[in-house]
């Protein structure tokens, strides 16, 4: 149950060009498995790895008990659905969903009647008999994905595949993808390099780069409790604090003190670190509650003040750039759970408040410097940015990721 | 209105240059044969006076059935024999590195930079009773001394796939470029083997080259007359070296344009079967190409 597919050591060289480091990991029988990265971080090349259109230099890949790692693709019980669909261009839908039980010799009358289950399945009757050039992105979509649902595989890959289609067609895509998964109970292996997708369809995510895994969670623990610095700015946006311990509270906090901050950070220290040591610290926007008076909190919270910088108005929710001192710049978000329009508005310049709950501030085991890269940069030219004071629900707000 | 108008102005204005060319150069030649074919000859060797169906009748010469023969048949191996080598270059050339293939590309095109004359006199040169390939060949005890490697069928077949190949490699290595690799992937991915897949998938897509091909190497094989001339012997005589012969050595122009205009028709017939496959294609346009 637990190693149903199983990445064992794999590595894979181009040239000089380290695409797949020793990678080691399992994919459960029925979940949907997501590869999650930037492009040219190894993702494409598991996938091609596991389909079989590649060998790797080292290691083995076993599904379900067998090692697969020498078989040609043809003798592989995985399909895949290619990033363009990969559609036979002269082939009709029909011809194209029946393509692989053709190959395989199976009757007449049970191709016909798998593709026409197929047909119903995609909801692609009416379309049966048309050929690729002739259907829209979304239906090449299903028909790639039918065509390789019949032939009943241990695993589907799916190889970016709603990157294609707009956004509207992308997200009721991605809501088929896995009605269509619920209904087959096959396993997916996803690859994809759009957080908001991988969040929404995953039950794991392995977040890859530079050919290694950074991490392997649920969407929840990848977001909540990433590893690595890498993790936490490509997934979402987050502010990172560096700083050493400087007293042990008790076996469960600490605080840490921060190279050009005065206030010394209360933090939870769930990775039992001792006075001294370095810390890397990720909090999240949303983590932080902004006020212009000091606010009333309990004794586990940091305070800080700070002034605004930059506001950004959403709709839903606001995005705040304040400067904590030194011209350090950090992002917090206020949703408008509850919103008055007669409450005090902060604006632009204003001394603020902000504070957030030890227990949110979340120890990294690994940082990289040139990870910050991948946070959103501070608005630059500040002065000339208006607030839009005025609400506008059909808005701006950005959809996923 | 006047968009349209100025739209259509452009379209025609475009068009015109080469529509007119190709009605004075082509369309009108080939009706002029066609007239001739019903006229007397002239015993000076020009064209005589009123119409007659003589020379048709003519036509149902006790020879002509082999020679038609044996030009269908020389052209079409030619062609297919043209074809099953040029997939493969093409698609080697189409699959190597940027520098191999431009490097591959030109040396495609280099023997254009002889004269097609020269190059089928080299190769009577080469395979001559007296030439250095027979006295090899026969030093090698490959070949028997009185045997000859000119004048037969095959010396003809083999020139003129010689002259042929680079007007299907080109053809079909612009096919094959074009081709997404992805779908051997794909088909290989739903249990293709390698031959499966290159057959259903690969050459239905590179069709429209194939097509091309086709028709860039079965035109001129059957108007050859060059080749057949200088390499061939009396059994390797094609419809081109009879219309050649009617014209200059009988001079009897209605019978040698009665001869062309059933060539002209036999060319006609793949192109119109051809062109319908295009429309439904509407893959690579064909450059136009002189019969030699």
């Amino acid at each position: 149950m637990e190693d149903f597919l199983r990445f064992e050591g794999i590595t894979k060289t181009y040239g000089s060009t380290v695409a797949v480091d020793n990678v080691t990991f399992s994919i459960r029988r029925g979940e949907i498995f997501s590869l999650l990265g930037p492009s040219g971080c190894g993702k494409t090349t598991l996938l091609r790895l596991l389909a079989g259109f590649e060998a790797p230099d080292s290691g083995r890949i076993i599904l379900d008990g067998e090692d697969i790692t020498d078989l040609s693709p043809n003798h592989r019980k995985v399909n895949t659905v290619f990033q363009n669909y990969a559609l036979f261009p002269h082939m009709n839908v029909r011809d194209n969903i029946a393509y692989g039980l053709r190959v395989a010799k199976r009757p007449r009358a049970e191709i016909n009647a798998e593709v026409d289950r197929m047909l119903n399945l995609i909801q692609m009757e009416a379309h049966a008999r048309k050929k690729p050039g002739q259907i829209s992105g979304g239906q090449k979509q299903r028909t790639a994905i039918a065509r390789a649902l019949i032939m009943r595989p241990r695993v589907l890959l799916l190889d970016e595949p709603l990157a294609a289609l707009d956004l509207k067609l992308r997200q009721r895509m991605s809501l088929e993808l896995s009605l269509i998964h619920d209904e087959v109970g096959i396993t997916f292996m996803y690859v994809t390099h759009d957080q908001g997708e991988a969040m929404s369809l995953s039950d794991r995510i392995a977040v890859m780069n530079n050919g290694i895994i950074e991490q392997i969670g649920t969407p929840v623990e990848i977001y909540e409790a990433p590893k690595s610095s890498f993790v936490a700015a490509f997934i979402g946006d987050t502010n990172f604090f560096d700083g050493r311990i400087c007293e042990e509270i008790d076996s469960e906090y600490c605080r840490i003190s921060v190279p050009g901050l005065q206030h010394k950070l209360l933090c939870f220290n769930d990775k039992k670190l001792r006075r001294g040591d370095l810390v890397h610290l990720s909090i999240r926007p949303e983590k932080f509650q902004i006020s212009l008076e000091s606010p009333q909190v309990g004794p586990k919270h940091n305070v800080l003040q700070a002034t605004v910088e930059d506001i950004i108005y959403q709709g839903d929710h606001t995005c705040y750039w304040v400067d904590i001192g030194n011209d350090w710049r950090i992002s917090l978000i206020r949703q408008h759970s509850r919103f008055m329009l007669d409450e005090h508005p902060i604006n632009w310049k204003n001394q603020v408040y902000i504070s957030w709950l030890a227990d949110d501030g979340f120890m990294l085991e690994r940082y990289s410097e040139a990870d910050e890269e991948l946070l959103q940069a501070p608005p630059q030219s500040v002065g000339e940015i208006e607030v839009e004071e005025e609400s506008d629900p059909t808005g701006v707000s950005e959809g996923g990721a | 209105m006047s968009l349209r108008r100025r739209q259509l102005f452009k379209e025609w204005g475009l068009t015109a240059p080469s529509l007119l060319w190709l009605c004075l150069f082509f369309l009108l030649p080939t009706l002029i044969i066609f007239a001739i074919s019903f006229k007397p000859s002239d015993p000076l060797g020009g064209v005589g006076e009123g119409w007659t169906l003589d020379t048709i009748v003519a036509l149902r010469n006790p020879n002509y059935p082999e020679i038609i023969g044996r030009t269908l048949w020389m052209s079409v191996l030619t062609t297919v024999i043209t074809l099953a080598l040029s997939v493969p270059i093409a698609y080697h050339i189409a699959r190597s590195k940027p520098w191999k293939r431009d490097l591959m590309l030109l040396l495609t095109v280099l023997p254009f930079w002889t004269s097609f004359l020269i190059r089928i006199f080299a190769w009577k040169a080469v395979l001559h009773p007296d030439g250095l390939l027979k006295k090899a060949l026969v030093f090698c005890h490959l070949l028997s001394p009185d045997s000859l490697l000119l004048y037969r069928p095959g010396t003809v077949l083999m020139v003129m796939i010689y002259t042929e190949l680079p007007f299907a490699i080109l053809p079909l290595y612009a096919a094959v470029e074009k081709f997404d690799f992805g779908l051997i992937d794909a088909a290989m991915d739903l249990g293709a083997g390698k031959l499966r897949a290159y057959l259903s998938v690969f050459i239905p897509g590179i069709r429209s080259g194939l097509l091309s091909a086709c028709l860039m190497v079965l035109i001129p094989c059957i108007g050859s007359y060059v080749i057949p001339d200088v390499v061939g012997g009396i059994d390797s005589m094609m419809i081109g070296n009879v219309i050649a012969q009617r014209t200059f050595v009988d001079r009897n122009l209605p019978h040698a344009s009665a001869l062309a205009a059933v060539l002209t028709m036999v060319m006609f017939l793949p192109l119109l079967y051809f062109l319908k496959g295009k429309k439904q294609e509407d893959g690579t346009a064909t450059p136009a190409r002189e019969v030699v």
